[in-house]
């Protein structure tokens, strides 16, 4: 029996596992990029079918539209040589694979066995519910100290990136503000007593 | 109708995915940065599902502040990598072995 819900989610499952794979395997990163950017979509979209709007829409506004656009940036700018980065691509495949296929067994196994994927699907959401509002019930009540720190961390991270990438070049020009606010009046004006000079 | 079993196996897969991104890309710090992406997008969906099936928004909150530690540490990294490629002229993780280690 397959409705609409259950088509959407094959559908994007399959976009997402799909993307997901060429994210791994592509041969220029500037297509890896773009490739995680559909796999972030149809992310998003498994999150509306579980009925997280606020986040789904997030994750398109501040994983695509940020983070994303972040990597592409950083991989335009760097000029790597793609053929060194690519020497024994396949030579650690088997490994992978193996420890792979060993993860996926061992969640499969505690699925089959544990009874929480029998947990029937919840009642659908009464026809006045927001997920934003309920998020922010419990964001700013029960959650709030995390969340305070989750803004710190971000402060933190911001003055981290700029501390790590800004240098200063000698022989560029640029203005030195404590020297500007520290002069007087008597170091730019430089009064002279000329005398008249008779010839 | 997917049920819980689904989305879970569904974030398996995508984590294992990540996870030979890991093996394949060993030496290019940009795709590994990626495939740590993937793993926790994976391990998001599995805290929306779980979040989704017990009624609890419990589970959004915790992604809600797993997106905000990946931004951070996707920052941090990709800064890090323009200061070493600024150095090295390189982002291959063999070259990066300045300390010895």
């Amino acid at each position: 029996m397959l409705n609409i819900t259950s088509i959407l989610f094959y559908a994007f499952s399959i976009v997402l596992l799909g993307a997901a794979t060429m994210v791994v395997i592509a041969r220029n990163p500037v297509y890896a990029t773009l490739y995680l950017v559909l796999a972030f979509f149809s992310a998003a979209a498994i999150f509306l079918l579980l009925g997280a709007e606020f986040l789904g829409l997030i994750l398109i506004l501040v994983y695509v539209g940020a983070v994303m656009v972040l990597f592409l940036f950083v991989v335009m700018m760097l000029d790597i040589n793609l053929a060194r980065l690519k020497e024994g691509f396949l030579s650690y495949l088997p490994l992978g694979l193996a420890i792979a296929a060993l993860g996926v067994l061992e969640l499969a196994m505690v699925y089959w066995t544990a009874p929480m994927g029998h947990i029937p699907a919840p009642a659908p959401f009464p026809g006045n519910y927001d997920n934003t509002r309920a998020l922010g019930y419990v964001l700013y009540t029960q959650y709030l100290y995390p969340f305070e720190i989750a803004a710190a961390i971000l402060l933190v991270a911001i003055i981290a990136a700029i501390a790590l990438t800004l240098r200063r070049r000698s022989g560029t020009k640029s203005q030195r503000t404590e020297e500007q606010l520290r002069v007087q009046a008597k170091d730019r004006v430089h009064l002279v007593d000329l005398r008249a000079n008779k010839h | 109708m997917p049920t819980l079993s689904s989305y879970l196996i569904l974030a398996a897969l995508l984590f294992s995915i990540g996870v030979i991104g890991i093996f394949l890309n060993r030496k290019n710090v940009i795709i590994l940065l990626m495939a740590i992406e993937l793993m926790l997008l994976a391990v998001n969906i599995n805290l929306v599902a779980f979040s989704y099936y017990l009624g609890n928004l419990a589970g959004q909150i915790f992604v809600f502040f797993i997106l905000t530690v990946a931004a951070a540490e996707a920052a941090i990294g990709l800064a890090i990598l323009v200061v070493y490629f600024r150095n090295r002229h390189s982002i291959n993780v063999d070259d990066i072995d300045e300390l010895r280690g």
